[in-house]
């Protein structure tokens, strides 16, 4: 039997949207207060959706100490209490919510084997999500 | 096709221990959920249903039918029980969050002849659920 478990977790972060290639006038027209020079921050949730068979021995699709584990060590030391534009992934890249998506996808999918990543769902405020299953 | 999901919550208690694993197995492999006396938590069920929309009534689902029924087939067998100890499926599987999705969509699907079954979510911990669409 397939079965999808579905873990959260919580970490705050800094950033600032701004794009280099734009004027800062375009800059403060598409970003908004988002665009404000000091930047803000967010307390993001992390849904990260995992799927495969149940083991008929443990009754688990993975142990789930092997999932907190390779969050912690990949996104939550990452990107916890840090300034998003300041972290290596960013330093050519706009850190908003949609590629912040990606780049916690990737990451997971690169480095978490003991079961199949179906999706990560990333709430940047209560207002707003953002899914994404590699597609 | 529209998609009704019924909210609903129970509490039980159960422990993960396989007896054909040593002592040491079953406190490397499930830490704390080992501990034989037990421990509990507060479930939520959500249950969605799918179907097309009955142009009399405008209802996918009589949601009383529907309360009914999870009322008798789930809650009445899991809320205040120990799962392991109470519940026959658990007889001789680990009382998983994953095995519980599958035990409940199992119940339901033989009971269930008012719409048609699409997932059964649960929340053992508002930080953890378990979804199963009856997939093999």
């Amino acid at each position: 039997m397939k079965a999808h478990l579905t873990r959260r977790y919580i970490f705050s972060a800094s950033h600032r949207l701004h794009a280099d290639s734009l004027t800062d006038q375009q800059n403060r027209a598409v970003y908004g207060k988002c665009n404000n020079p000091h930047g803000h921050g967010h307390n993001y949730a992390l849904e990260v959706t995992v799927s495969g068979q149940v083991n008929p021995t443990t009754g688990m699709v993975c142990n789930l100490v092997d999932l907190d584990e390779a969050v912690r060590r990949e996104v939550l030391d990452r990107f916890d209490h840090v300034n998003l534009n300041l972290s290596p992934e960013f330093v050519s890249e706009v850190p908003t919510t949609e590629n912040l998506s990606e780049v916690i996808y990737d990451l997971l999918k690169q480095n978490f084997k003991a079961a199949h990543l179906e999706k990560i769902r990333l709430e940047e405020t209560a207002m707003n999500s953002f899914e994404y299953d590699g597609n | 096709m529209v998609y009704l999901t019924r909210k609903c919550e129970f509490s039980a208690s159960h422990y993960y221990h396989n007896p054909s694993f040593s002592e040491e197995e079953n406190q490397r492999i499930f830490g704390k959920c080992a501990n034989l006396n037990g421990h509990g938590h507060n479930y939520t069920l959500e249950v969605t249903v799918k179907g097309e929309v009955d142009p009399t009534t405008g209802f996918v689902v009589d949601l009383k039918d529907l309360k009914d029924i999870l009322n008798r087939e789930i809650i009445d067998a899991l809320d205040h029980r120990h799962l392991n100890k109470e519940v026959p499926e658990f007889a001789d599987q680990i009382p998983t969050t994953e095995n519980l999705a599958i035990a409940i969509w199992q119940r339901l699907e033989s009971k269930l002849n008012i719409a048609t079954l699409h997932r059964v979510r649960v929340y053992e911990l508002p930080d953890l659920f378990v979804d199963f669409y009856g997939e093999p």
